[in-house]
């Protein structure tokens, strides 16, 4: 087994001119008591994916604080990826054939994996349903295992719960991104909020050069006000939506649109929908819908800088961290109250909520009209994610999980 | 822990720290409210009025408790919303007193608009718990200098434990640094002014900036 190489090493003191100097040395004193202490974490992927972006920049973190932290990857085949992935899909609800064989896959790749297991680690974190299997490998007076689910469990199908739950009861807690997506369990379930790195591409300041010359690359006059919804061409975004609101708008404001996503290329819903969107767009110059490739975080990090109102008018929604990416941008946003953005977007203090395309737009004529109020809810936007919803206090979350655990809390 | 202040005894900075447990209650209407407010741990009632005040403390204007955001936000009772929010958690010595309030508020209301009371609201709100976690910062002070460039130096973690959470812990109406301004440095006008500083229409910055100047105005009559 490997362990999993850390990029992407930034130190501590880099995120003290943002966090102010109090809060660093806040993090090392909760830190000192659990210096030296052993920490696994294992999940399934060294690369792609939330779980592994989130893990490269906290590993680095937490080793800055002289925790002694091992990140493991489980290592499958072919096979138990397809498994996993068919299992995670019926954990968001997707429909799936229960099959004695996919349990016997999870299984058994779990069990070859057992090696894996660091059996001195005081904290053992397990991410995802993947590795949950490895907590049979635990050895009794073993250190504390939490499961840590980063999906979705509010309507899980039943089949795959039910396989996986006996797993999670042996841990000895489990943590969701939100209340909504936890279960009943028989063991404590705590919440930390995903998180976005103020340090990372999509995020970090940018200059006005490079913003604007990505307006002009896209063709977007920085003279007007700027609209923008960030997300894929999905349907549950509802970027129709977005558009009929926009119209609205456009009665009383001369304003652009900029709807930015990928997942169209190699999605085949999205590419209808893209569809969907282009047809309803169709003869406006100021709509921009911008196909981005799966990656380009500077691109979006210099849209939402740009935009005067950022919208996210989903009609379901994980957490829907593209929020906390917009308000840690000091933007005021409109957005629906599904999922996670109410968490993020408190109406009338860190942005507007809406529950309809009248309500959007409306909101951001609100917006529009009153710009000391646009300003004053992006700033609060700002301090709210920087207290909730950043990377830091991910790592400090973590520190005060495992405090609580080893003074028996 | 050395914040309960002793005479002449030096005042040692700590930090809190929260974690978050998911409880397994919900309320989907006012009803339900009603319910989750008598059967909640206490744990609970502080997780979502002491600590939530602390976790959005750069808000001012009206957000005090989850409660009352709730309420107004998904619950969209304007007239309940801004009842819990009156609720001033300085008021408070004990959790008991303040879920009694908080549950007197919302039978009132229930009670006079019992169509309102069962009406779904467009979110249900999730009962959660504060885990606290305590830890020295290692940084102790003597007098109103030091304790002027401590306060300074404070995140705003400490300074919630000190100056807002830590009536509960007294079970006094003041807190940690009126405590001792008063018992150990002799400063009772001092105290009694730092402690009527407003933490609902401050910030905790904007508190903090407060106190350091009354500190200032004290030390330049010495």
């Amino acid at each position: 087994m490997t362990a999993t190489q850390i990029l992407n090493r930034i130190p501590l003191e880099e995120y003290a001119p943002l966090l102010g100097e109090p809060e660093i040395a806040e993090m090392r004193s909760l830190a000192k008591p659990l210096r030296g202490k052993q920490v696994q974490m294992v999940n399934s992927t060294k690369v792609g994916g939330g779980v592994a972006e989130i893990l490269n920049r906290l590993i680095p973190l937490a080793e800055e604080l002289e925790i002694d932290i091992h990140w493991d990857v489980l290592q499958g085949g072919a096979d138990f990826f397809e498994v996993t992935k068919a299992f995670h899909n019926a954990l968001h609800g997707a429909s799936y054939v229960s099959n004695s064989q996919d349990f016997g896959i999870f299984r058994e790749y779990n069990r070859r994996n057992f090696d894996l297991v660091r059996q001195d680690a005081e904290f053992t974190i397990i991410h995802d349903p993947q590795p949950a299997g490895l907590i049979e490998a635990r050895r009794e007076k073993a250190g504390h295992w939490i499961w840590r689910c980063h999906i979705d469990l509010s309507h899980p199908n039943s089949a795959v719960w039910g396989f996986l739950q006996p797993y999670v009861a042996q841990f000895d807690g489990a943590i969701f991104s939100s209340p909504e997506f936890s279960r009943q369990l028989p063991v404590p379930q705590y919440l930390f909020y995903p998180s976005i790195d103020p340090l990372s591409e999509k995020n970090r300041d940018l200059d006005k050069e490079f913003i604007g010359s990505v307006l002009r690359q896209f063709e977007i006059d920085a003279q007007r006000p700027i609209l923008t919804q960030i997300s894929r061409f999905d349907r549950l975004k509802d970027p129709v939506g977005v558009i009929r609101a926009y119209r609205i708008v456009k009665r009383y404001y001369d304003c652009q649109l900029v709807l930015a996503g990928g997942g169209a290329s190699d999605d085949p819903e999205g590419a209808i929908v893209l569809d969907e969107v282009r047809k309803e767009a169709s003869g406006d110059p100021d709509i921009h819908i911008l196909e981005l490739p799966a990656w380009a975080p500077l691109e979006v990090n210099a849209l939402q800088r740009a935009s005067t109102v950022v919208i996210q008018k989903s009609l379901r929604e994980g957490f829907g961290l593209t929020v906390a990416e917009a308000l840690w941008k000091r933007k005021p946003v409109v957005a629906s109250a599904v999922g996670g953005i109410p968490t993020q977007v408190i109406h009338k203090h860190t942005g507007l909520l809406a529950h309809s395309v009248e309500g959007t737009a409306y909101q951001i004529r609100f917006l529009l009209s009153h710009p000391e109020i646009a300003k004053r809810l992006g700033e609060q936007g700002h301090k709210h994610v920087k207290e909730n919803f950043l990377i830091t206090q991910n790592l400090k979350n973590y520190l005060v999980l495992m405090l609580s655990l080893s003074r028996g809390n | 822990m050395t914040t309960g202040q002793a005479e002449q005894t030096p005042f040692a900075f700590f930090t809190v720290a929260y974690l978050t447990r998911i409880g397994n209650q919900c309320a989907r209407t006012l009803n339900e409210l009603l319910k989750g407010l008598e059967e909640c741990s206490d744990a609970s009632i502080f997780h979502h009025t002491f600590q939530t005040l602390g976790s959005h403390h750069f808000l001012t204007e009206g957000f005090s408790n989850d409660f009352a955001q709730w309420v107004l936000a998904s619950a969209n009772r304007d007239e309940l919303a801004e009842q819990l929010a009156a609720l001033d958690i300085r008021d408070y010595l004990s959790i008991a007193e303040l879920r009694n309030d908080l549950k007197r508020v919302v039978s009132g209301y229930c009670l006079r608009y019992p169509n309102y009371a069962g009406q779904e609201a467009l979110e249900p709100f999730y009962f959660c718990e504060s885990v606290e976690v305590t830890e020295p910062l290692g940084l102790t002070v003597n007098n109103l200098r030091e304790f002027r460039e401590g306060i300074g130096r404070l995140s705003h973690a400490s300074f919630y434990f000190h100056f807002i959470s830590s009536r509960l812990r007294l079970h006094l109406r003041t807190n940690d640094f009126s405590m001792w301004l008063e018992n150990s440095l002799g400063l009772d006008t001092l105290a009694n002014n730092v402690n009527r500083i407003d933490v609902y229409t401050n910030t905790l910055d904007s508190a903090r900036g407060s106190l350091v100047r009354l500190i200032e105005l004290e030390e330049r009559k010495a």
